[in-house]
């Protein structure tokens, strides 16, 4: 496989629940390497979609490829060699309550590498020096504040160094400042291990100052009206919504993008 | 050289005044790598000097993975902690980017508070009985005063959630409760009737299995099978409620967690469990009158002679009894859920308490309700 070739494919994609069809039609594809964004309005499908991503949910009708190959269509064991490569925080956290930080972080590693005990504690360390949250080791998820909890599961996402980061509204909750941070934090560590990035949100700080490549679902029509660069979107999308969308923070994409590479 | 087989090393070169590690070799493959303690000591000579700076080196065909780079942290924590600092400027960008990331923040917060040792717990276990105790009594009394407020009409509680619990703990218990009942007539009837025998008085096994079901066994085998079910769910509930700040959200809105989550539980129960109690003493006697009919007392026989036996008063003595145990077991799982912590474990435990607890209440109840009837000659 070819690096210019593309990392993730969605074809013809339909998702439903039970009978009910959230979006249909939906098709683009991500490149290696790319910071992805996933955006629309509340309630779209936003995070349907990144489930049906990571093999949570089952499509309805279509096909979605990650390097080639179908999830659903993989055995046992190419599943979880597929798994491997993905790191994933969730809308909601996920984090376990009844693990410290520590020993949050240190599940990946113990399920999928030989590394000696020494060897992850020093990884949970740096993990969590990485996302700023060194020495918080014995704390449990219940003891730090929101965002603390949100860089804490982006530390457990990146824990296997995964080729793949999926993240459902990681800086959801956070004040504009911390929630900047967090995703430049999400830009720079993928950028730093190599990865290709996924992420929901319709935060636009984060689309603009973050995204290569986006795709925008619509909840009326239950399909996605547009898929390209943001920036371009947002003076040439065929559709006015999504040029409205894009633009509310019309101020936004200058200072943000202007401060990124002082 | 094959980059795969080739060991991980490293040697301390000095240019000048400051040392530099030379990093060589595959850091992420090859079983046989130096650990950050062999890289102190080796620099340990050089800091105790007061060297400034220790730079880091990595030779071209170095292989490297996020292993290096925890070790590189803790390196980076012993150079610091010895006033002399680590100098990645000479190595690869991704590695100073996930450096600097690494160390942007570094001053850890004070630890968090550690859990006590056994022997603590123990002696704190001990002292918690009497808040424990405390804590029930508190319970019960606001409970009375949130049921009273229900019944004057002025209270939060939604009739719908009564319904909703009624339909939770009663139609769907009453096959659980019809097995259990049945089996537990005929262990009733078997267990006398090896005795009846004897005398060839095999029809009062009828008198028996009666007395037994309305007045004992029926109201305490529902009893049990309440505790596991609905107290259970209550304590399962509620104590979800509170981890995802419902409760909390129950308070704020200007709502009593007692008249809005607890008084439709208890009520709830309260209802059921007499008509389950009525359902489990007559299936009971169906069981026993089935045994009875293997030794020769049919079924009118047996019905007559446990009409005979049993009277409404020992009907009425159980039904209190089913009253008396419903109250306990929902206090218990309600108590548990509201007490219960944040997390997944805790939620857990609480579940446990409201079945441990309730069994307790159960049996100590049971005691002190039979010595009351004796005393009272009912
Ligand atoms: N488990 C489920 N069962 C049935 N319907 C669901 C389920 N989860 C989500 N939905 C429905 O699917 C639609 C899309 O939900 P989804 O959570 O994907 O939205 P979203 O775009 O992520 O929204 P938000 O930005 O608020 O997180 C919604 O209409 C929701 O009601
Ligand atoms: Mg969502």
């Amino acid at each position: 496989m070819t690096d210019e070739e593309d990392l993730i494919t969605v074809s013809n994609l339909t998702m439903a629940y039970g009978g009910r069809v959230i979006q249909r039609e939906i098709n683009f594809s991500i490149a290696r390497g790319d910071v992805f964004i996933i955006m629309g309005g509340s309630g779209c499908g936003k995070s349907t979609l990144l489930r049906h991503m990571i093999g949570l949910a089952i499509p309805a009708s279509g096909e979605i490829l990650i390097e080639g190959k179908n999830f659903f269509s993989a055995g046992d064991e190419e599943q979880k060699a597929m798994r491997r490569n993905w790191g994933i925080t969730y809308q909601s956290g996920g984090l376990f309550s009844d693990l410290t930080l520590g020993e949050n972080v240190a599940v990946p590693l113990q399920q999928y590498t030989a590394f000696t005990d020494g060897e992850i504690r020093d990884l949970v360390d740096y993990k969590l020096a990485l996302v700023g949250l060194y020495g918080y080791q014995a704390y449990y998820p219940g003891e730090i504040s929101g965002g603390m909890q949100k860089r804490a599961a982006l530390a457990r996402a990146i824990a296997l160094d995964p080729a793949i980061l999926f993240f459902d509204e990681p800086s959801a909750g956070l004040d504009p400042l911390s929630s900047r941070r967090l995703d430049e934090l999400i830009v720079e560590i993928s950028a730093s291990i190599g990865g290709t990035v996924v992420i929901v949100t319709h935060e636009l700080a984060s689309i603009f100052s973050i995204a290569t490549n986006a795709v925008f679902l619509d909840a009326e029509s239950h399909t996605q009206l547009d898929v390209g660069s943001p920036r371009h979107l947002v003076e040439n999308s065929r559709h006015a919504v999504v040029r409205q969308f894009l633009s509310r923070g019309n101020a936004m994409p200058v200072a943000i993008g202007g401060e990124r590479n002082p | 050289m094959n980059p795969l087989s080739s060991k991980a090393t490293f040697e301390i070169k000095h240019h000048g005044t400051n040392p530099c590690l030379l990093l060589e070799g595959n850091w992420r493959d090859s079983r046989e790598r130096p650990t950050v303690e062999a890289m102190e000591s080796a620099l340990d000579g050089a800091l105790n000097r007061g060297v400034p700076r220790v730079s880091i080196v990595l030779q071209d065909d170095v292989v490297w993975d996020a292993r290096l780079m925890a070790m590189l942290i803790r390196l980076h924590r012993y150079c610091r902690d010895r006033n002399s600092e680590l100098d990645l400027n000479a190595t690869p960008d991704a590695m100073q980017r996930l450096f600097r990331l690494a160390t942007a923040v570094d001053n850890p917060p004070s630890r968090p508070p550690k859990p006590p040792g056994f022997l603590a717990r123990l002696g704190e276990g001990l002292s918690h009985i009497a808040d424990d105790v405390g804590r029930f009594l508190a319970f019960i009394g606001e409970l009375a005063v949130a049921i009273l407020r229900f019944v004057t009409g002025r209270s939060q509680t939604r009739i719908r959630d009564l319904f909703y619990f009624i339909d939770l703990g009663g139609p769907k218990a009453v096959g659980i409760v019809s097995l259990i009942s049945v089996l537990v007539g005929m262990i009733l009837a078997y267990l006398g009737s090896v005795q009846l025998r004897q005398f060839g008085a095999e029809v009062y096994v009828a008198n028996l299995v009666g007395l037994g079901m309305v007045r004992e066994m029926g109201p305490l085998m529902t009893a049990v099978i309440m505790a596991g079910r609905t107290g259970a769910a209550y304590a399962a509930q509620l104590g979800t409620m509170q981890s995802n700040d419902e409760v909390d959200a129950v308070t704020t809105l200007g709502l009593s967690p007692m008249e809005y989550l607890v008084v439709p539980r208890v009520l709830a129960l309260i209802l059921v469990m007499p008509p389950l109690v009525i359902l489990s003493n007559s299936i009971g006697l169906g069981g026993g009158a089935l045994v009875a009919a293997g030794m020769d007392v049919n079924f009118v026989q047996f019905i007559n002679q446990a009409q005979d036996a049993v009277s409404l008063g020992d009907v009425t003595t159980g039904l209190v009894k089913a009253v008396v145990f419903a109250t306990l077991i929902a206090i218990a799982g309600c108590q548990a859920g509201l007490q219960s912590g944040r997390t997944s474990a805790a939620v857990g435990d609480a579940t446990t308490r409201a079945v441990v607890h309730a069994v307790v209440y159960l049996v100590v109840a049971d005691a002190v309700l039979n010595i009351l009837y004796d005393k009272l000659e009912i």
